[in-house]
């Protein structure tokens, strides 16, 4: 039988994932961009299956509210890298260093 | 709730109503000019009014809240937005980039920030959040042909992402482990012992805010985005925003985890002590004027953050106090910064500003204010906003934290001393151009503010600050 703990476990692990994905990628920032999706993606199955088991709507409109957000979010973001890639003609996360200090 | 509670969302509907007329006009009329930009600061102030004297309450079930503590934060947060955008149009104008978008971006940004310090549930503060970060993001890259401001953008959408994503994961284990998604239902069922599943979700909570106001060890993003952005924008990311985040934070942990205060002040002092701390020994080394404002700006958090930890009444008015002061300067430093430019560049190094005195008296003066403020001199307005953080975690029993900031205050006295040293006592580099009249009559007004004016304001804002704290007493 599939519980609420095997839920929040997949969704911790989506999580753990997105954040590593976030830290650890060194080649390109399009990758970065799908681990946040991935990271608000845990949380809707975090919000899901607790408005299930507390049978309360709430969590369900809350993912819709994250849903939303996300796409603007994805939106904004794809139009920054672009204002980048249209300065540097690259988009490597290795390159995203004339600032240090 | 009928038709008639709306207007308790009045500076909310003002702003958003505004907004989409704005982009409406800009969108036949091209470029931004006088009467576009007096029309955008118009309808912060006409929000701000509706905040300080419109009907209080709590509307949409409990999820937007209006009251004494909200209309003190919106009253400042739109007031310093209505600042930044004369700042911020005739500097991008100077570069012939004045984009009509500016004005809508500062007016979306103050309503997500206004959101956010009305906030009574957990969606509401999402909300607010994102939408004043996402107007921040677009803000910070605004410049876009600019190589440093993309980059900037870049940064802060990465990293303020990734904080939203630590946020919501916190509040959907808040919202599972305590059952609701509102503060007061939170509060009780933490007082009932919810267990540990809320208080991990508080910590992902918190560190998702510490994110937004830079506070150690979330500040990463801080010196890059504020050496990028342009210079104006800079001066609004310091203040509003900061002050919306540090409301919001007052208003989750008394509201809906009054009741598990030992737990999170815990993590709000190490918070604080350590922001104090890279803020003080970070800036050591910077030769940026941005980026020193930066750490500047993470170890006045910490102090901010102490006030909090403090706890009770006392601890959210020094903070409330604390931020409205700190923002005064922060606002007439970038100002400074902003009208400031030899030889058609920006001067932006410490060594640009060598014998400014000389050169540009009225401005070097101010600068001169902002440091010692910032440095905490008395009688500046920078020693008052301490003197209550200080008071107030002496009070609460944070005795050792305090005395620890104290020491920080010395370190970071050496970065701000040295800005002064430079200003009055080396060789001029060559002559400046005409600072312009807005940055300029900004500077000086705040540098008045913080002496002597801070004096006098300190006896009406102080009983306003009190009854602000008093909401969540």
């Amino acid at each position: 039988m599939i519980g609420l703990t095997h839920y929040l476990t997949l969704a911790a692990m989506l999580f753990t994932i997105g954040v590593f994905g976030i830290f650890v990628n060194r080649k390109n920032i399009i990758v970065i961009l799908m681990s946040i999706e991935l990271i608000l993606l845990a949380v809707n199955i975090n919000l899901v299956a607790f408005s299930v088991y507390l049978h309360d709507v709430v969590g369900q409109i809350f993912a819709m509210f994250v849903l939303t957000v996300a796409a603007a979010e994805a939106a904004v973001g794809l139009a920054i890298l672009v204002t980048f890639f249209r300065n540097r003609g690259d988009i490597a996360v290795d390159d995203a260093s004339v600032m240090k200090g | 709730m009928t038709l008639s509670d709306l207007n308790v969302a009045a500076p909310e509907l003002i702003l958003a109503g505004s907004a989409l007329l704005l982009l409406m006009w800009g969108a036949f009329q091209g470029r931004s000019n006088f009467a576009y930009g007096a029309a955008a600061v118009l309808a912060l102030v006409a929000a701000a009014c509706a905040a300080a004297l419109g009907v209080q309450g709590r509307i949409f079930s409990g999820g937007l809240i209006a009251d004494d503590l909200s209309a003190f934060a919106k009253v400042f947060i739109y007031g310093f937005s209505a600042v930044s955008i004369p700042l911020g149009e005739r500097w991008l104008q100077r570069r012939g980039d004045n984009k009509f978008e500016f004005n809508v971006l500062i007016i979306l940004a103050a309503l997500g920030m206004g959101m956010m310090v009305s906030a009574g549930d957990l969606i509401a503060l999402y909300i607010g959040i994102e939408l004043q970060s996402l107007a921040l993001y677009v803000l910070a890259a605004f410049r876009r042909d600019d190589a440093k401001a993309s980059e900037a953008g870049l940064k802060y959408f990465v990293l303020g992402a990734l904080s939203s994503g630590l946020l919501l994961y916190g509040a959907s284990l808040i919202y599972g482990f305590a059952g609701s998604t509102q503060f007061p239902v939170i509060a009780e069922a933490v007082s009932q012992g919810a267990g540990g599943g809320v208080l991990f979700g508080l910590v992902f909570l918190i560190c998702g805010i510490a994110f937004k106001v830079s506070a150690a060890p979330f500040h990463m993003w801080t010196p890059d985005v504020y050496e990028g952005a342009p210079t104006p924008v800079v001066g609004f990311f310091a203040a509003a925003p900061k002050l919306a985040a540090m409301v919001l934070l007052a208003r989750v942990l008394s509201e809906g985890f009054g009741s598990a205060l030992e737990q999170w002040r815990q993590v709000i002092v190490a918070m604080a002590l350590l922001s104090i701390f890279v803020g003080a020994f970070g800036g050591l080394v910077q030769r940026n004027l941005k980026r020193l404002w930066a750490y500047s700006s993470i170890a006045n958090i910490g102090y901010a953050l102490l006030g909090l930890a403090a706890g009770a009444e006392v601890g959210v008015q020094s903070m409330l106090l604390f931020m409205v002061l700190y923002m005064v300067d922060v606002t007439g430093f970038f100002a400074c910064l902003s009208a400031l430019q030899r030889d058609g560049k920006p001067m932006e190094t410490i060594d640009d500003m060598a014998g400014l005195i000389k050169e540009r008296p009225a401005l070097a003066l101010a600068l001169t204010a902002f440091a010692l403020s910032a440095l905490g001199l008395p009688p500046f307005a920078g020693f008052w906003a301490k003197y209550y953080v200080f008071k107030a975690a002496i009070g609460g029993g944070l005795t050792v934290a305090a005395v620890l900031g104290l020491v920080g205050s010395v370190v970071a006295a050496f970065y701000y001393l040295r800005l002064i040293k430079v200003m009055w006592f080396d060789p001029t580099v060559g002559a400046t151009e005409r600072p312009p009249f807005e940055a300029r009559s900004v500077a000086v007004a705040a540098a008045l503010f913080s002496f002597p004016a801070v004096l006098v304001a300190l006896v009406w804002l102080d009983p306003l600050a009190k009854a602000a704290a008093a909401v969540l007493g």
